[in-house]
């Protein structure tokens, strides 16, 4: 069934891009579509029937070197269920919504067939992040991880012809590559220190790697943190925090059912995906762990703070994802990979259907993405704005305050923040900053969407019109997730720590945990793994291990697959009320400001644009980060190549190392010069017959 | 069979002999007679090679067709392969019959072309074959010659300046190596290259001209080595040859030399300079270490700015050869293994790469990154295969130049972290060279008068990349295939190697 599940979107990708001139374009669309939605159906069977068992199964020996051996392999675990699920999901509704919003485009003319092509990618893509999640070992890890970057950068270039969209797609693969850099630095370390590449082997070796010091580069290292730190690296890329952002607002030059899929449900997510299933070696890294809070909680902010003033509908959107990437980054620094798992299961669908949902809006009003331009449009496409309102709702965190009962967004989000508030003071503060902002720029996009007077051209108002079924049924059946996955999921993700125990297959918590937290801390470790407990609590919580090494000595040496810290689990469910509650104030602040301003009093955001111009440049240049970047890296590296090339290999190389024997040739080249071609022949006989002189002179010498 | 490998070797060599005496004429019919000849003798030598694959044991790691013979003046004719250089053999019978399609369209002068090719391929061979000195010097240094005469026949404008510059580099560096060859025998008494492997060529220190060198006779026969080797890699900073040779030549002759050409300075390194100096590897390894970074990102950068697609793919042939030099030097198992893997794959990705590039310069005549853009739109079968080209170029995974960037760089972080930073950054900027190379040739819009009749690749064309692509494929996702064959002989290599160091190392180290 998993094999099914991995190669169905595969053979879709070779049917679909090859197959389509014999089969023709609409059969091409049609069976790819129908190969991820038999994969998303299994993965739901596999999600739900799950027994805890980890299935390892092997389908081709890969890279075979020394020690070195990695198999191309399948492993279902729970974290694979989950993101099977997430990524089948998906991408089986976004293929069926690409049925619609792709069936008219005015970037191809008569004749030119794209359709096919784009449903291969789309299904190429999956197959590339199936890879990446039900990977066994990194190396396959990483093939998937640059998969789904080819895939993305040829979704993002789709339309080839527009140089923003050429640009966009190499930007994309470039900055991710710099992540890749770090990725496979980690790699080679763990490979290093560990002789493995395959997780089972790497958890079992991560507390000894709490332990090493490797040396790399002019320092001693601990190992683990070393080694987080580098795979976090790859994490930032992928998942486009802060410094290797850059690329994702300008992924939306890709078509919307792309952004939807890639660059807010799955592809991005990779990078959580990643640092969660490495939990048992970040569970050892505490300083790679503080690394990732304050990189996940800058993000959010940052992204945030840019998305109040963007006015391209996919970008307000795109900043956000980045954003919201920030919160479960802070989540998994902070311990608590079950949240950051759980605000990116919920996240898939509500960012999904915002996504989808702008495209539809994109659709009615004729490929015009400026949010200035629309305005009334709630009546126009009533379906659409009822989508899209769940999606808000969930994305701010709508619910009833100190339950459980609410949107998706609410009970991740506000699980993300409860975690943070125990972790660490400077993330909580950003993120209810962020919470704040993401609710005004969500309502924004709302109010300028949907309410008030349309602006803009009025033929395109009057012809806006709602999209067609296909497109619609995916925005159905993606607002019950955005409703209802928080509500039904909670306990598993965060609620309940035996629930989550038993559901992510850990070990039952040890039954000696009589007086304190500290020993929770201890249980989560199974055996292999150990805790690196709050400096204050550290010594207590020595004292508790030995006791429950001694203990789980007995017990069969389980290998930690899956870790996270339990005592901040506890701690994040005894958060006193009013941090129960500040994501909710945050939220219905941001609200009001959004309503204040775009409702209310129109003329508002203007002033205020006028009154803080430099702060709104600043914003509305993304805090000038793509000029930066430009300045010291792109520049000084063509201006370097320029150098080199010219005065390196010209006037170092060819002219002073090799003086002497390059000014031969100009003196040979005069020669040959004036004659043709055919005297070449000459001189190459007069070589042969200096080659037989050496071999001559060498045999007489060397008979003697 | 026990004459299997002169059988491959001279094959082509017969071949050119009967164009050379009996064809004549220049005619449409006399030139299609001579390409079928070729393209005949090279596949023969191709199949006659798979029969070596078939059956040659991979658990042996001594040499395995040995064939041995007098030969004149005394010396001794003698040939074998191992798990080193059996896929260098393969390679090069695999690429000959496709480089011998490539030139189906050339006209000028065919039955020489085609005899300087057939003639280069038997060189070729009989490098990676030959196990006596003598021989392989003989082998190493012909082959130079219809090299130079194919890029300074066929070539473009500038052939001339370039074929001399070629020729001058490789043959200037291959003089000390005949001196050191001298002095092996005068030591060693034998010109037999497994009898060298094994011999100890005396390591201890002594003093030159008041410089007292680490690793004594060792050094300085490394060195004579590595003057040769460094120029056919090429290493930077002897490197500035390979893009002239590669812009002047032809096609066929670009792909051969890129594919083929330069492996065997990776093949020398591994055939003499680690097994029978290993005291001089190991004290200039680190020097060599950071010659193979510098080239990674100097040749990156570089490859950043050009403006002529074969210049450009040029030195993205140096920075790959840099990461076979680091592999080769990281001397363990996934650094030698990664070393020949990539070998083994750029032969087939840059071949292919410079097949691109002669696409559409049959059709434009210009090598101008600048002349070409939007060819998408007319030419999207060649779009693909050039995507798909240029992806395995960056270390895509899946595509078998991922495996031999990814284990070299997995070797040498063992040994050297730093060397292992700056060579990662590599595949940032390979990215950027390639995927930019690709925009500006491929996609935009089709806008260029000259471009609006271009037509895309022929049944002929597309034959010749088929095979190309399936290896590329088939050695990125099941790579084992080439990491079992080369696997034991690697590790006889590597555990020799690391056998007669750390004594040598010791003193070294002080």
């Amino acid at each position: 069934m998993a094999q099914m599940i991995l190669f169905a979107p595969l053979v879709g990708a070779i049917l679909a891009g090859f197959g389509w001139r014999i089969i023709g374009e609409r059969s091409a669309q049609v069976l790819a579509t129908a190969l991820v939605f038999l994969a998303a159906i299994l993965s739901w069977v596999i999600f739900i029937g799950f027994d805890g068992q980890t299935q390892h199964i092997t389908v081709l020996r890969f890279i075979d070197s020394g020690a070195l051996a990695a198999d191309w392999g399948i492993r279902v675990d729970r974290m694979t269920a989950i993101m099977l699920v997430v990524v089948n999901s998906v991408s089986a509704l976004v293929h069926l919504y690409s049925f619609g919003y792709m069936a008219h485009d005015e970037n191809w003319g008569a004749g030119e067939a794209y359709r096919a092509r784009f449903f291969a990618y789309l299904s190429f893509f999956t197959f590339s992040m199936l890879a990446l999640v039900t990977s066994d070992n990194l190396i396959q890890m990483f093939f998937g991880w640059e998969g789904v970057g080819v895939a993305s950068y040829l979704l993002i270039g789709f339309y080839f012809k527009k140089e923003t969209a050429n640009a966009a797609s190499i930007k994309a693969f470039v900055v991710n590559r710099v992540g890749d850099f770090g990725f496979a630095l980690g790699i080679f370390a763990l490979f290093y220190l560990t002789g493995s590449v395959k997780f089972d082997d790497i958890f079992a070796a991560a507390p000894q790697l709490a332990e090493t010091q490797l040396h790399f580069l002019w320092a001693e290292w601990n190992a683990a943190n070393l080694i987080g730190v580098l795979l976090f690296i790859g994490a930032m890329g992928k998942s486009a925090q802060l410094f290797l952002h850059t690329w994702l607002p300008d992924a939306m030059e890709g078509p919307t059912p792309v952004s939807a899929l890639i660059h807010a449900a799955t592809m991005v997510t990779a990078g959580v995906f990643l640092v969660s299933r490495m939990s048992p070696l970040y569970e050892v890294a505490p300083y790679a762990r503080d690394m990732i809070v304050v990189v996940g909680a800058t993000t959010a902010f940052f992204a945030a703070t840019v998305g109040l003033v963007q006015n391209d509908i996919k970008r307000v959107i795109a900043y956000s994802t980045c954003s919201q990437l920030g919160y479960m980054f802070v989540a998994a620094g902070v311990g608590m990979y079950p949240v950051a798992m759980f605000h990116l299961f919920t996240h898939a669908f509500f960012k999904a259907m915002l996504f989808l949902g702008a495209g539809s809006v994109i659709h009615a009003m004729h490929h015009e993405q400026d949010m200035r331009l629309y305005g009334g449009l709630r009546k126009k496409i009533p379906f659409t704005f009822w989508m899209m309102m769940i999606g808000t709702l969930a994305i701010t965190g709508v619910g009833i305050p100190l339950t459980h009962f609410g949107f998706a967004g609410f009970l991740s989000k506000d699980a993300v923040i409860e975690s943070a508030f125990v972790g660490s003071s400077y993330a909580f503060t950003l993120l209810v900053i962020a919470a704040l902002m993401t609710s005004f720029y969500s309502w924004r996009l709302m109010f300028m969407t949907f309410f008030g007077a349309p602006r803009g051209d009025a033929h395109t108002h009057d012809h806006a019109h709602e999209s067609p079924v296909v497109m619609l049924v995916p925005l159905g059946a993606l607002s019950l997730g955005a409703i209802f996955a928080g509500m039904i999921w909670f306990n598993n993700f965060f609620g309940d720590e035996a629930k989550m125990r038993d559901w992510f297959a850990m070990e039952p918590a040890a039954a000696h945990h009589s007086d304190s937290a500290h020993s929770e801390g201890e249980a989560k470790v199974e055996g292999a793994a150990k805790v690196e407990g709050e400096a204050q609590v550290e010594g207590e919580a020595q004292a508790a291990e030995q006791a429950d090494a001694h203990e789980s000595g007995a017990a069969p040496a389980g290998t930690a697959k899956f870790a996270f810290n339990s005592e901040v689990l506890h701690a994040a469910h005894e958060v006193p009320k009013w941090v129960k509650v500040s994501p909710f104030v945050a939220m219905v602040l941001g609200l009001s400001l959004a309503w204040l301003f775009y409702i209310k009093n129109p003329s508002l955001p203007a002033a205020l644009a006028r009154q803080q111009a430099p702060l709104y440049r600043f914003l509305l240049n993304k805090w000038y980060f793509d000029e930066l970047y430009d300045v010291i890296f792109v520049r000084p590296a063509m201006w370097l190549g320029r150098q080199l090339w010219t005065k390196g290999d010209g006037a170092v190389i060819d002219g002073a190392l090799n003086g002497v024997a390059m000014g031969l040739v100009p003196r040979l080249t005069r020669l040959a010069g004036r004659a043709q071609s055919g005297y070449v022949f000459t001189y190459a006989f007069a070589m042969v017959l200096g080659i037989a002189a050496l071999i001559t002179w060498m045999t007489l010498f060397g008979g003697r | 069979m026990n004459n299997l490998l002169s059988l491959i070797t001279f094959t082509p060599a017969v071949a050119a002999l009967i164009l050379a005496l009996f064809l004549r004429g220049n005619d449409a019919g006399a030139q299609r007679n001579a390409k079928v000849l070729a393209l005949l003798a090279t596949s023969i030598s191709f199949a006659a090679s798979l029969l070596l694959l078939v059956g040659f044991d991979p658990a042996n790691t001594a040499m395995q067709f040995v064939e041995e013979a007098p030969w004149i003046m005394g010396l001794t004719y003698k040939m074998g392969v191992d798990g080193i250089s059996l896929p260098f053999v393969l390679l090069t019978t695999f690429l000959m019959p496709l480089t011998i399609l490539s030139t189906w369209a050339v006209t000028d002068r065919v039955k020489d072309y085609m005899i300087a090719f057939l003639l280069l391929e038997t060189m070729i061979l009989g490098v990676f074959c030959a196990l006596d000195l003598v021989l392989f010097y003989l082998f190493f240094e012909a082959g130079l010659i219809p090299m130079f005469l194919i890029i300074g026949i066929w070539g473009g404008a500038n052939r001339i300046y370039a074929a001399f510059k070629f020729f001058l580099y490789t043959f200037l560096g291959s003089v000390l190596m005949l001196v050191a060859m001298v002095g092996m025998f005068v030591m060693a008494s034998t010109t037999d290259i497994p009898t060298l492997m094994a011999f100890d060529f005396p390591a201890e220190p002594m003093t030159v001209l008041g410089i007292t060198l680490a690793g004594g006779v060792q050094t300085l026969l490394f060195l004579a080595f590595l003057a040769s080797f460094a120029v056919k890699m090429p290493m930077w900073p002897v490197h500035t040859w390979l893009p002239d040779a590669h812009v002047q030549a032809p096609t066929a002759g670009s792909v051969l030399l890129a594919a083929v050409l330069l492996k065997m300075g990776g093949y020398g390194f591994l055939r003499f300079s680690l097994p029978m100096f290993p005291a001089g590897a190991a004290e200039m390894t680190t020097i060599i270490l950071w010659m193979s970074a510098i080239a990674i990102v100097y040749t990156s950068l570089v490859a950043l700015v050009q403006t002529d697609m074969k210049k450009l793919i040029a030195y993205s042939s140096v920075a790959h050869m840099g990461y076979v030099t680091m592999g080769i030097f990281a001397a363990n198992q996934q650094g030698v293994d990664g070393a020949m893997f990539q070998m083994i794959s750029h032969g087939f990705i840059s071949g292919a790469l410079f097949l691109c590039v002669g696409v559409i310069y049959d059709r434009m005549h210009t090598r101008e990154i600048d002349a070409y853009g939007g060819l998408v739109s007319r030419m999207p079968a060649y779009a693909l295969v050039f995507m798909f080209f240029t992806m395995a170029n960056v270390g895509l995974p899946g595509t078998s130049g991922f495996v031999g960037e990814f284990l070299t760089l997995m070797g040498i972080f063992q040994v050297n972290t730093w060397v292992a930073v700056v060579a990662t950054s590599g595949v940032i900027l390979s990215a950027a060279y390639a995927l930019w190379l690709y925009r500006r040739v491929t996609f935009g819009a089709l806008v260029k008068e000259s471009l609006k009749s271009i037509t895309d690749m022929s049944r002929r064309e597309r034959a010749i990349f088929a095979p190309l692509i399936i290896m590329t494929l088939l050695l990125g996702v099941y790579p084992a295939a080439v990491t079992d064959l080369i696997g034991p002989s690697v590790a006889a290599l590597v555990t020799d190697y690391a056998a007669s160091v750390p004594q040598l190392a010791e003193a070294a180290t002080h």
